[in-house]
């Protein structure tokens, strides 16, 4: 019987893996066996599938976080622009990516859009490709561009192996990331009952950690942490549940999730890192391959800033279904700063908490945010008043 | 992000220079606000759609009047009333960080129906969304949609991340036309749909648009009879909103081609609001949208120098025509869909540093001018890129600016007339250096 090393040991090794801008986890990955490829992705979503599919291992890419000193990027953007490209950039400038074969840029807005060429004209030796994705959502039409979009992308990555994917191992990839989302919903419900025992910072940690870790082995890593940390009991607090919303692109330092969570809030759901969880629910891992995916995509996936809602009346559901299932009933709002998508989206999710009676607050960071009393002093009388004037 | 420049006033201020042509597109704008002001009387049904990618011809073929919220924007940019909107919509929650054109129309719509004119702008019944290069467009509409209800249709146009127009791509928005955007504006309109109709149309636009294009490259010319970016907002006014297809375009540019084909013979260059321009000291490629809060004085800033614009990538945001793109009523829905997915904000940034580098060789331009918008990420985002591959690639001089769209915050006149001053002055060293070396 396989033994679950203690949480601190899980914790830990998440960390190392987060603290390492130099991707050591990839390389090492790589070295292992001869002629195996690695793919960088930036957020919100690509099909890492068929990544996997081709035997290579996908590699999320969210900035520099707030240990990166960023020197040259700075000067390929304007104060006005968001950290995450400069920061990106930063790490392609100083060699910190050599280890990626190729970067997938998805649609997410006209910065990380701008990137996918920025990348073309840059570095020139790798394969980059700018993921679009439907905003119709007609399986004949929107569908069939995704499929279309994908097959292009497929055969690209078999081009890249030598090797042209094949349904069979596209199938059996997306089994794969089937129990990797299944462990991710577990770790989220988890999170949910007990968030006392799976402070967000800890299970930020370990969902970070697939952005690096192949699929199986992250996991298997997931499930550990939660059986790891359900052995020792810790100290239930007063704290207000909380959902975060806007944080699903540049990501806030590990320094702000604590600061909320030391200021009084138990986070027990959000939007970090939704390619981990952007496909709602099981996708068949034994029709057509493309054509699951895509029709996962287009009528159950995740609901983001970067994605259109069909009608109006959608507006929002997501974040109260988030709200609801986490028994929250709160909402902090924390978005990058000039992140376009996440800050026009917030008026009209605030609109929708309002008519709902739900609480909010918001914030902006960057990914460098290093003065964390202001933020601890929003969440923390926030979450005061919660405790003091709520009818719960 | 985009267009249609017309000056504040409809009588002929005595202070301003203008073409007959210039006055005549004046017209034609006021004339869509009046139409929009007496939509309701006249039981007409209202559309809104962005600039890039618009699909004029087709919206005609239902009848709708037709508003375009940019250039609602800019038009109130440009009588000074935007600033005030702006800060209204930020008190109703609006970030300070995003798009100015968003906020300074979500702030003119909560003042209640009133347009850029003082007249009547009703709430449109449909939103038709096709956010050609821009993601912010797609926010914009659900944000109207949201707070008034409007019906919104969208039409999804891939980005051209490998620099070209793949056929699955131009399929996709056929079939998005097809079965559900022209479903959608018949249902509302009660109009049904004649392609003949917008054959018709199309048929207009591509006459137009051939007379667009001979005007904008008589910038070739030396001197170049016009200005391709300050002059250029007021020429591509009619073709890249609510008249191209029409005959009132047609006429318009049969007109200012005979204008400018005239200033051409006689050598002379553009006209500017002070009269005609003096010795052309300076030919330059801008690239990114000008402000509009102080687009005189901005403007100013560069005849007052002898500099002319010769091109500009904004003057294509709402079709490369000059690259060879006309509306073909032959194929009207695949032509629909490949002026949407051509237009220059939905190409890659490779593509846009290509287009440049040849606007500078073709029009023998002396360099290249970036004007960064704050508010518009699609063109702003990796401009510093594109000015150093065009330093590299012509060996010219490029330079950098920085202001806004409609917020007046963000135009600091010293700074945008030193930073040009030290430009001019380098582009001068940089050629008689290289007339040193000869």
């Amino acid at each position: 019987m396989k033994t679950v090393p203690p949480v601190n040991e899980i914790v830990e090794r998440c960390q190392t893996l987060f603290d390492d801008l130099d991707f050591n986890a990839v390389k090492q990955w790589k070295a292992a066996a001869p002629g195996r490829k690695a793919i960088g992705y930036m957020p919100v979503y690509v099909p890492r599938e068929l990544i996997h599919a081709a035997g290579m291992l996908s590699v999320g890419i969210l900035g520099g976080g707030d240990q990166l000193e960023v020197i040259q990027g700075d000067a390929y953007y304007q104060s006005y622009i968001c950290r995450i490209p400069r920061s990106t950039i930063e790490l392609g400038l100083t060699g910190r990516l050599d280890c990626l074969d190729g970067m997938l840029f998805p649609s997410i807005c006209d910065v990380i859009r701008n990137l996918s060429g920025m990348w073309q004209l840059m570095f020139k030796d790798k394969y980059v490709r700018y993921i679009d994705v439907p905003q119709n959502y007609e399986d004949a039409i929107g569908g069939k561009f995704y499929v279309d979009e994908m097959e292009i992308l497929r055969k690209d990555l078999g081009e890249l192996r030598g090797k042209p994917i094949t349904d069979e191992e596209l199938n059996a990839s997306i089994a794969v990331y089937n129990e990797n989302r299944k462990a991710v919903r577990e770790r989220n419900a988890y999170r949910a009952a007990k968030p006392w025992q799976a402070p967000t910072s800890e299970v930020y940690l370990v969902l970070r950690a697939g952005m690096v870790l192949p699929p199986e082995e992250h996991t298997q890593l997931m499930r550990d942490y939660i059986a790891a940390t359900d052995a020792v009991p810790r100290q239930r607090r007063d704290n207000a549940r909380i959902v975060i919303n806007g944080s699903f692109c540049e990501q806030p330092p590990l320094n702000l999730i604590k600061s909320i969570e030391m200021s009084g809030c138990y986070i027990v759901d959000d939007d970090f890192m939704l390619v981990t969880r952007w496909l709602l629910d099981e996708v068949p891992a034994n029709g057509k391959p493309l054509e699951e995916l895509s029709k996962a995509f287009l009528h159950r996936s995740a609901s983001t800033a970067a994605k259109y809602d069909a009608k109006r009346e959608d507006k929002g559901q997501y974040l109260l279904h988030q709200v609801k299932s986490g028994a929250a009933g709160r909402v902090v709002f924390a978005a990058p700063s000039f992140c376009d998508p996440a800050l026009l989206e917030r008026p009209m999710l605030q609109d929708v908490l309002a008519k709902h009676k739900v609480p909010y607050t918001a914030f902006k960071y960057a990914e460098n945010t290093g003065q964390m009393a202001p933020i601890r002093e929003q969440s923390g009388t926030f979450a005061d008043s919660i405790k003091l004037w709520s009818a719960a | 992000m985009t267009t249609a420049a017309t000056p504040p006033s409809s009588k002929k201020p005595q202070n301003v220079q203008k073409e007959d042509a210039m006055w005549l597109q004046k017209e034609l704008i006021n004339k869509n606000y009046m139409e929009l002001a007496t939509a309701r009387a006249e039981n007409r049904k209202v559309s809104a759609t962005f600039v890039p990618g618009n699909l004029n011809e087709l919206l005609m073929c239902f009848d709708f009047a037709r508003s375009l919220p940019e250039t609602n924007a800019l038009q109130n940019g440009m009588r000074k009333k935007s600033g005030k909107f702006i800060m209204d919509a930020e008190r109703e929650g609006q970030s300070e960080d995003v798009c100015t054109y968003v906020k300074a129309d979500l702030g003119m719509m909560q003042g209640g129906e009133i347009g850029p004119t003082g007249d009547p702008l009703p709430t449109p019944d449909v939103l038709l969304l096709s956010y050609t290069g821009c993601f912010t467009f797609m926010k914009w509409f659900e944000l109207i949609r949201h707070k008034y209800g409007c019906e919104t249709v969208m039409l999804h146009v891939p980005y051209q991340g490998e620099g070209k127009i793949a056929p699955n791509m131009r399929d996709y928005v056929v079939r998005q036309l097809k079965d559900t955007v022209i479903p959608t504006l018949e249902r509302i309109s009660g109009v049904k749909f004649d392609i003949d109709r917008l054959r018709e149309y199309m048929k207009e636009s591509a006459k137009a648009e051939e007379n667009l294009v001979r005007v904008l490259q008589s910038a070739k010319n030396r001197p170049s009879p016009i200005d391709g970016y300050f002059g250029a907002v007021y020429y591509i006014g009619p073709i890249f909103t609510a008249f191209r297809g029409t005959k009132e375009a047609s006429q318009y540019y049969d007109v200012l081609r005979s204008e400018i084909d005239e200033r051409v013979r006689l050598g002379k260059g553009p006209v500017t609001p002070d009269g005609d321009m003096g010795e052309e000291k300076y030919r330059l490629v801008v690239e990114g949208p000008p402000n509009w809060t102080s687009f005189r004085d901005f403007w100013k800033m560069f005849y007052e120098e002898g500099a002319v614009v010769v091109s500009s990538t904004y003057a294509k945001v709402g079709g490369l025509y000059d690259f060879g793109f006309r509306h073909d009523p032959d194929h009207p829905l695949e032509s629909l869909a490949e002026y949407c997915l051509g237009c220059y904000t939905n190409l890659n940034l490779p593509s846009r540093v290509d287009m440049i580098c040849k606007y500078i060789e073709e029009y023998q331009a002396d360099g290249l001018l970036i004007n960064s918008i704050k508010s518009c990420n699609s063109f702003s985002a990796g401009q510093l890129l594109i000015l150093r591959e065009v330093e590299k690639r012509t060996g010219r001089p490029a330079a950098f600016i920085e202001t806004d769209l409609v917020d007046p915050r963000y135009f600091s006149a010293a700074n945008v007339k030193n930073r040009l001053e030290s430009y001019f002055q380098m582009v001068k060293q940089k050629r008689g250096a290289m007339a040193g070396a000869h």
